[in-house]
């Protein structure tokens, strides 16, 4: 049955915003746009979990050895690779997509590149490290400053106007709705401000950041851990920071970084996007690095550094110990036909929920507690701009009363200010519950999302949709591991982290936080478990 | 019951029309006059009680109102439809005269008032006979304060901020509404209007929107006639490209381009400026040069290259081909640029200037002699990223070893921290820089800055064989120019970034003192 555009609006884009939206405007014609679902094998995924294929479909199937296998090609695997590589290690790496690069994917379109997902890291605070090795073999950081100290290429770090709010039929610089705003909301911005400046200078009695990037180099001191069992509410609550604007600035961060609302974060999560950023020895927050293509130009580096050791649309069905090994089985989604590698270690580079499934037996209690959200992302190609009242064009533009995010444009950092572009829009879908978002994510019918995305930026944009050549919609049904109360902190998290046997663990979702930075800092770790294992074991 | 009762739904449809129509012209004059005069809180205020007054006026006048109230009702309205659905393109007419444009503005709104004052108390004289009086007053009202409403929230909200109609075709498309509102009451009313006169009054509601379609598809083009008042000289030509809107105005004397408003040359003075710009880089050129110019679109500074018979090539980079096809096909614009972009020593490109040197790294280019940057001031971010380090480090990337580099840097007088802003981002990307000024009326004070790899003097004389052509330049006065006085003496000020356009702030505040 389909839905009428209210209802279609309401479910999308909820009541309140659907109900101004026929209320007062008219609807745009859509129906010349073309697009429509691009997405990961969900279907494959989905074969995976329903009808496992037997051990009996694997014997007989060509063999490969190597010293480790990599099961998945998303960030967390594709460092682990890098590392391996950059240590004269032999590996393969098997990816289920026929592009690696997980939530960092990136396209290109013509000329322009775009990402379909993750699109910044934070210059790294401190000089050293694998991050630092890695950006400079990118060439991303400048040590040009009068003291030394590290910072972003200026092409990279984000182009001033940085980010801009459409509030009230306008458009503003900044972030927080600040017009109209009273003094009081402005004292507890600041308020707010000066608490996270202070977290952020803060350190324990073994000189670790409080908040720091990667979580596992955040103090571990009870007093700080136990702002992990309550929500971000409960503590802007204990605060007295009431401030309506600052909820919704607050509100809009977690939505942001994480896919949930105020009431379901963690207020560790809340405390850690603010202040591991901040470099208190500057008193400012890190700058931003990006790209065009967002962290699809990381993927590329890390896939060139594996040199031709990946093999994508492999369904990998089972990773199990055997002998003084581990075996990998998998199908070739697009020949159908089984392979197997064997190898003296292996790394699951997959989320959670995938991994149990593959690592069958010896996993440690607690993998339910892996909660994922689910995300639509919206890739609208742009013949040209349309028109928008009040400030210019930024790189990060956010629409107030809206689900979504907003959009990101990717010509913005190029500098192109006129004509073609793509804006990547985003939303989580924050329900209480993780399930009820992904149903809810998959009940849209392409057309659905299309109006929806149309409907909800054309009030910002007058005269967007003959503008509009396509508008593609990717649905992650697992998008980003959620940091809910309890979680970071809990038991099940650093359980996940640590090997069984032969099978090393490395994914974004250890870390209870969905950065660049943790996969990356995960895939390190289990590549440097593995080498430490090699040089022990028999050669 | 009456005919009239039947219909009675529509008769109160046409207040609400009425009254939403009334609204709409009341506050499209407020918005108008707050663009034109500024001070929204008190063109409001005025605009609100004169229309308000004149309604009164006209409730006062209706009394003297005594035969074929119907017809003169439907006129009435037809009258209102006319001169509000009008008024706001005749204030755009009137732009820039601001004698004319006040009369225009407060005679329009009187009389509006008056008609739209005239039209409550005759409906309800009209009805009277047909509807129960009591309930007559307090539906009529209903409706009149309903659609004042509705009138205030469907023009602010819907119309300007989310469909964004420009205010003047707001305007046409109320007294469209109205008029077919009148139309229509020839038809409701028909018991109490002669049928005579009600053809009459069709044919009359005809040419009233006639008229008003007619205004609406040529409203662009008339609203530009009125952005002439804005220009102090006739416009010869007005073009909206997707980058800028661009005017040219001329007179005997002499032809200015404005871009988005902003004043780029007056031919009056613009040989000043231009002579300024690219001579002194000039100064130490080999024979051959070749010579990179970033913006310069008008081809004015080309003019001055093409002077030295021995250059070797220009390549000329400008983001908009309105503006480089316009100096190659406006007679004025091609007279006083000499026609230099059909010179076959000149290559054009249009392209963002930053993008393009981007892309044409790493080495694509074969690197220039002489670099010469001449764009628009900095007034926003997409500007701003042309005065960065990163653009700098870019443009560096393209100059030899003992290449020469000029960027025209605002006016280091009105905009000190600016100026001094470009010079220092200049030097930030290790080149030594020597900044300038000259003396040009039509901008005040003007600043630049030249650079160099390595440490120069500032020239002390120009090429020979190109001072006789001068009307500025000599080599006696070339000292002077490299010499700062007091007022316009260096500041602290801190580096312009892409990722942080400090030279945006600075300029929108210093410029802000002086408009």
């Amino acid at each position: 049955m389909r839905l009428s555009r209210r209802e279609m609006l309401s479910a999308i884009l909820g009541t309140p915003l659907a109900s101004a939206l026929a209320a007062c405007e008219r609807e745009p014609e859509t129906a010349a746009i073309a697009g429509g679902f691009v997405e990961p094998s969900m279907e494959v995924g989905h074969r995976l979990r329903d009808a496992a294929p037997r051990d009996g479909d694997f014997e007989g199937a060509p063999v490969t050895r190597t010293e480790v296998a990599i099961v998945g090609g998303g960030p967390a695997g594709l460092s682990a690779a890098w590392r391996l590589a950059r240590a004269g290690r032999d590996f393969r790496l098997l990816e289920l997509e026929p592009q690696c690069g997980g939530t960092s994917r990136s396209e290109r379109d013509g000329g322009l590149r775009h990402p379909w997902g993750a699109h910044y890291i934070t210059t790294p605070l401190s000089d050293g490290g694998p991050l630092v090795e890695l950006l400079d073999e990118l060439g991303a950081l400048s040590r040009e400053d009068a003291r030394g100290r590290l910072g972003g290429q200026e092409e990279l770090l984000v182009r001033e106007p940085k980010v801009r709010l459409f509030y009230r039929g306008y458009w503003y610089p900044g972030l927080y709705p600040r017009v109209g705003a009273s003094d009081d909301d402005l004292t507890q911005l600041a308020r707010f401000e000066r608490r996270m400046a202070g977290f952020a200078a803060l350190r324990d009695g073994r000189g670790r950041r409080a908040f720091a990037i990667p979580v596992d180099a955040s103090s571990d001191d009870p007093e700080l851990t136990a702002l992990d069992r309550i929500s971000a509410t409960e503590w802007l609550k204990r605060e007295g920071l009431t401030s309506t604007r600052l909820h919704w600035l607050l509100d809009h961060a977690c939505r942001d970084d994480y896919g949930l609302t105020l009431e379901h974060t963690s207020a560790w999560a809340l405390i850690f996007y603010h202040a591991s950023r901040m470099d208190p020895a500057r008193d400012n927050d890190a700058d931003v690095l990006t790209w065009p293509e967002g962290n699809g130009a990381l993927v590329a580096h890390l896939e060139g550094a594996a040199g031709g050791r990946i093999d994508t649309g492999q369904l990998v069905t089972t990773v199990v110990p055997e002998g003084d090994g581990v075996r990998v089985d998998a199908i070739d989604w697009r020949s159908g036909k089984a392979r197997r590698v064997r190898a003296r270690r292996a790394i699951m580079a997959a989320p959670r929920f995938i991994a149990r499934r593959l690592v069958r037996a010896g996993l440690p209690a607690g993998s339910a507690d892996f909660q994922y959200g689910a995300w639509l992302v919206a890739n609208l190609h742009l013949r040209g701009r349309p028109r928008s009242r009040g400030h210019e064009d930024a790189w990060d533009n956010v629409l107030h009363d809206s689900p979504s995010l907003g959009y990101v444009s990717a010509t913005h950092q190029r500098g192109r200010s006129f004509g073609p572009s793509v804006w990547t829009y985003f939303m989580p879908m924050v329900d209480g519950d993780a399930r009820a978002g992904r149903k809810r994510l998959l009940e849209p019918s392409w057309q659905d999302y299309r109006d929806a995305v149309i409907a909800d930026l054309a009030r910002a944009h007058a005269e967007l949709e003959p503008q509009v050549s396509r508008v593609d919609v990717c649905r992650w049904g697992h998008g980003m591991i959620q940091p809910r109360p309890g979680f970071i902190w809990g038991p099940s998290r650093w359980a996940a982290a640590q090997p069984v046997g032969p099978i090393h663990f490395a994914h974004s979702d250890l870390s209870g936080i969905a950065l660049f930075e943790e996969a990356f800092h995960h895939g390190v770790r289990a590549a440097d478990e593995v080498r430490a294992a090699l040089k022990e074991g028999p050669t | 019951m009456s005919g009239v009762q039947n219909r009675a739904p529509l008769l109160f449809l046409t207040v609400l029309i009425i009254a939403t129509a009334g609204l709409v012209y009341e506050l499209l004059a407020g918005a108008i006059a707050t663009t034109v005069l500024g001070n929204s809180l008190r063109q409001y205020s005025i605009t609100i009680g004169v229309y308000l007054f004149a309604m009164g006026v006209g409730a006062y006048l209706s009394k003297f109102i005594e035969q074929r109230i119907a017809q003169r009702f439907v006129d009435i309205e037809l009258a209102a439809a006319l001169i509000g659905g009008t008024q706001g393109l005749l204030l755009y007419l009137a732009y820039g005269r601001a004698d004319a444009f006040g009369v225009l503005l407060y005679g329009t709104l009187t009389i509006i008032g008056i008609l739209v004052g005239l039209e409550i108390p005759l409906l309800m004289r009209i009805l009277r006979d047909d509807l129960d009086f009591k309930d007559l007053v307090a539906k009529v009202l209903t409706f009149d304060y309903l659609g004042a409403l509705i009138g205030s929230l469907v023009f602010s909200i819907v119309l300007v901020e989310m469909l964004m109609i420009p205010l003047e075709r707001i305007g046409i498309l109320f007294g469209l509404l109205n008029c077919a509102v009148g139309l229509m009451s020839t038809w409701v009313l028909r018991e109490h209007i002669y049928p005579r006169g009600r053809l009459q009054l069709r044919l009359k509601g005809l040419l009233v929107g006639g008229i008003l379609v007619l205004a609406l598809v040529y409203s662009t083009r008339l609203r530009i006639v009125g952005e002439q008042g804005l220009y102090p000289e006739r416009i010869v030509h007005v073009e909206q490209s997707p980058y800028q809107r661009i005017v040219l105005t001329s007179d005997s004397s002499r032809l200015s381009l404005y871009i988005d408003g902003n004043l780029q040359f007056t031919s009056m003075d613009e040989y000043r400026y231009h002579e300024s710009l690219v001579h002194p880089a000039m100064a130490d050129a080999p024979a051959g040069a070749r010579v990179l110019v970033l913006g310069g679109g008008d081809g004015l500074a080309a003019r001055e290259l093409l002077r030295y018979p021995d250059l070797g090539s220009v390549t000329l980079v400008d983001l908009d081909p309105a503006i480089t096809d316009l100096a190659r096909t406006l007679p004025g614009l091609r007279t006083l640029n000499g026609d230099a972009l059909a010179d076959a020593r000149i290559e054009v490109i249009n392209d963002d200037a930053m993008v393009w040197l981007d892309e044409a790294r790493p080495g694509a280019i074969a690197p220039f002699d002489v670099v010469i940057v001449d764009f628009p001031d900095p007034n926003n971010f997409s500007l701003g990223k042309l005065y960065t380090r990163r653009f700098y480090r870019l443009v560096r990337e393209v100059m030899k070893e003992d290449a020469s580099l000029v960027v025209q840097s605002t006016s280091p007088l009105i905009a000190r921290k600016s100026f001094w802003c470009v010079e220092r981002t200049i030097a930030s990307v290790g080149l030594h820089t020597v900044p300038y000024h000259v003396s040009v009326p039509s901008f005040g004070e003007w600043g630049y800055v030249m650079a160099r790899r390595t440490h120069f003097e500032p020239p002390a004389r120009l090429r020979a064989d190109v001072t006789d052509g001068l009307r500025f330049l000599d080599d006696a006065m070339l000292p002077g120019l490299f010499t700062f006085p007091r007022d316009m003496a260096p500041v602290e000020v801190e580096l312009n970034r892409l990722n942080h356009q400090v030279l945006v702030h600075y300029y929108s505040a210093e410029w802000a003192q002086v408009n």
